[in-house]
């Protein structure tokens, strides 16, 4: 029998498994989107912009662990798509992109929608693809797939010229399996790099573990509190790592970083030995690389090589997934004999009696952290918490004690504006069963305002709990902070009634106040359980998110609310961003 | 330090932007780069020289490393190796200059490719301090046009 390429493409999403595509047609794909109508398996979601179907996608990963699927065309289709597909590959989120690309014989003619999709994506995707022959298909969206979801994950683009959808070719099997000389994705860690560091483990006096987003995406989260438990060590987590062991046990610090906790942050300061699992030293979490963790020795975990030794030089590297390396570490540990650590927690309580994520309420106005507090007590912690970028994301990170691991979603990496609806959405999507709250601000709502159509037409019940300050909170933070109070355009002068937004968009709108109205609007909002409501929250408009650590400080150098002064630091700092 | 990077990677399309894409992205320097097939027509080697402190070139060698298409690297300055660079080079000549020109020819063991009644053009292939030692010798008045195809290498362990 023959098939067209399309045919071929669509058929081998399906032997992939593909349950969901999020997408949008265009002329390039029509041929595709013929083929897909015609498929029953293969739910697809029609987006209201492109950058929604990868943020939709995306959203649908990491709450699934499956790979997520966005379909788009040619030119703007693809150009929308990229600050999805650069936000799932700083995060390494599983994507495949499948992109409509102009007919093959008008390639490099400036044709109508044609752009360089492979070029413009090269250094935001972890490969792609340009399919130049109909045989191509099948095995390159086997490799995709492969490359997207072993290994670190991340995002895939296979660009597919419209000629080469509509030409036909006798059907051959989809493949099984895929061997590529040049990519190997199983990487088994050294023993002898394991032995080492559970030497190095046994001795410690002041040890902490420093699990970061390659425990959630390796779902390592069951080994991580096995080997947590069985060490006694204390733990603390990275943005992107929250969820991966339960923030409500005693042996979690909390977040550490920029804004971390008072405890994380100390204990790493004072740690004689640092072990970062899946976590990669990012800037937000170092500080000033000259006074980060100065009397520690590291352990590095992590199955990509190039992150060892990039940012902070390990003393013990281990590549390898971080399942397996910890499976390996209880293994050996076992009946090992570790060192007594109690002056290491007595002083890691006093550290926590600083309580530094308490906050004065001021009568009259709505406390954001009282917000995400809240949202904590009526989900009764149980919620998928999606988030978009600034004030209002530290928050949820802060406040929301996340137990579970893909309980919280968010653009940690590339800090993308307009995640979090269309990524809810995908949550949404995926664990139907699960109530999704997105955490947002007046400013990142603005910017994927348009999938709340999308969330109607496909049924996906979000609750939207706005933290409406008029201002780009973050940025008013920083130039209070540092710009002397000068708030260059952070202020939204004009924004739009959300409620009567919501409800023209066929969703339910409630505005909160007062405080005393906050906990009966998300009671109400939770009840509705088949519908969408943007609680658009009144908050105060002069919080800012402590602890901080202010650019060019090291984790030492934190500052509480209501108990130091935040000073401008010495103009060279202002490097750091 | 100066570093000699060997390179295999899958001979298909857009591979060697992958490579350039990624010293440019992360400011890696390039002090040269050639690219041809190799005895298998599906592979390419790729020879790059770039200069950076250890932390960076352990960086190049595992960012190279991750791009799917590639196969091998090497870091050839790490191993016993051999080096060679070819340079064609004009040389312009007169009834005065010939004589002096031919000598440092064959001083340097340069080959003559082709006469003309003002010029030679020239080639030699040497390690990179040979070629920049053969051009210092002479005036830059003499030295017409220089084409050099950077630095390729090979493993000394068979």
């Amino acid at each position: 029998m023959k098939l067209n390429g399309a045919q071929i493409l669509v058929n081998s999403l399906k032997s992939e498994g593909v349950s969901h595509v999020f997408g949008y047609p265009g002329g390039a794909v029509l041929h595709i989107y013929d083929a897909l109508n015609a498929c029953e398996d293969i739910k697809h979601i029609l987006v209201r912009h492109e950058q929604g179907a990868t943020h939709g996608a995306d959203g649908y990963a990491r709450a699934s662990g499956k790979c997520g699927v966005t379909l788009v065309t040619s030119g703007p289709g693809i150009t929308n798509a990229v600050t999805g597909i650069a936000t799932a590959h700083m995060d390494s989120i599983p994507m495949v992109i499948i992109s409509g690309q102009v007919p093959s014989p008008l390639i490099g003619m400036d044709a109508f929608q044609e752009v360089d999709a492979v070029g413009i994506t090269r250094s935001c995707v972890k490969h792609n693809f340009l399919i130049k022959d109909i045989s191509e298909i099948a095995i390159t969206v086997k490799k995709a797939f492969h490359i997207a979801t072993t290994g670190r994950p991340g995002p895939v683009l296979i660009d597919i010229p419209k000629d080469i959808t509509i030409a036909k070719m006798e059907v051959e099997e989809y493949p099984k399996t895929i061997e590529m000389r040049s990519y190997k994705s199983t990487i088994k860690a050294s023993d002898h790099q394991i032995k080492k560091a559970v030497v190095m483990l046994a001795n410690s006096k002041r040890p902490i573990l420093y699990a970061g987003g390659g425990c959630i995406i390796g779902n390592a989260s069951k080994e991580l509190r096995e080997f947590t438990h069985m060490t006694g060590f204390p733990i603390t987590q990275t943005l992107m790592g929250l969820g991966a062991y339960p923030m409500t046990d005693n042996q979690s610090l909390g977040m550490l970083g920029m804004h971390g906790t008072y405890e994380a942050n100390m204990a790493m300061h004072g740690s004689d030995c640092v072990v970062a699992i899946g976590s990669r030293f990012d800037d937000r979490i170092t500080g000033n690389l000259e006074k980060f963790c100065p009397t520690a020795k590291f352990i590095h975990i992590d199955i990509d090589p190039s992150q060892i030794s990039k940012n902070v030089v390990a003393d013990i590297p281990i590549v390898g997934q971080t399942k397996q390396v910890l499976q390996a570490l209880i293994d050996q540990m076992k009946d090992k004999k570790l060192a007594d650590i109690s002056n290491w927690w007595s002083q890691i309580e006093e550290w926590r009696k600083v309580d530094s994520l308490a906050y004065k309420k001021s009568p009259g106005v709505i406390k954001p952290q009282t917000v995400i507090e809240m949202l904590y007590e009526v989900t009764k912690g149980k919620a998928i918490v999606t988030s978009d970028v600034g004030q209002h994301q530290m928050w949820a990170a802060q406040y929301y004690l996340f137990d579970e691991p893909r309980q919280w979603i968010n653009s940690g990496g590339l800090g993308t504006m307009g995640f979090g609806l269309p990524a809810a959405m995908g949550a949404k999507l995926a664990m139907p069963d699960r109530d999704v709250a997105c955490v947002t601000g007046d400013g990142s709502i603005q910017m994927m305002l348009q999938e709340l159509s999308t969330m109607l037409q496909y049924s996906t019940p979000v609750k939207i709990i706005n933290l409406n300050n008029g201002y780009l909170g973050m940025v008013r933070q920083w130039q209070e902070f540092f710009y002397e109070k000068r708030y260059a355009m952070s202020y939204m002068e004009a924004l739009p009634d959300f409620v009567k937004l919501a409800e023209s968009y066929g969703h339910m709108g409630i505005r909160v106040e007062k405080e005393e109205d906050l906990k009966p609007a998300l009671i109400e909002a939770f009840n509705q359980k088949e519908r969408t409501v943007f609680l658009d929250i009144v908050t105060d408009p002069s919080e800012n998110v402590f602890p901080m650590i202010p650019a060019g400080g090291g984790h030492s150098d934190m500052l509480l609310a209501g108990r130091d002064e935040m000073v401008s630091k010495d103009e060279t700092d202002f490097n750091a961003v | 330090m100066r570093h000699i990077i060997s390179v295999i990677l899958e001979n298909e399309a857009g591979a060697l932007s992958r490579v350039a894409g990624l010293f440019s992205a992360r400011g890696f320097n390039i002090e040269s780069l050639t690219v041809a097939a190799t005895t298998d027509s599906t592979l390419s080697r790729m020879t790059i020289v770039s200069v950076g402190d250890d932390g960076i070139i352990e960086q190049i060698v595992k960012q190279l490393d991750k791009l799917i298409d590639v196969v091998k690297v090497v870091d050839l300055t790490a191993t016993e190796h051999i080096e060679r660079e070819l340079l064609l080079a004009k040389i312009s000549i007169s009834s005065d200059t010939q004589a002096d020109v031919e000598a440092k020819l064959d001083q340097f063991n340069a080959k003559i490719i082709d006469a003309a009644e003002e010029a030679y053009i020239v080639e030699l292939a040497g390690k990179s301090q040979k070629i920049k030692d053969f051009l210092s010798a002479f005036n830059a008045e003499q030295i017409i046009e220089v084409s050099r195809t950077g630095v390729t290498g090979v493993c000394q362990k068979i």
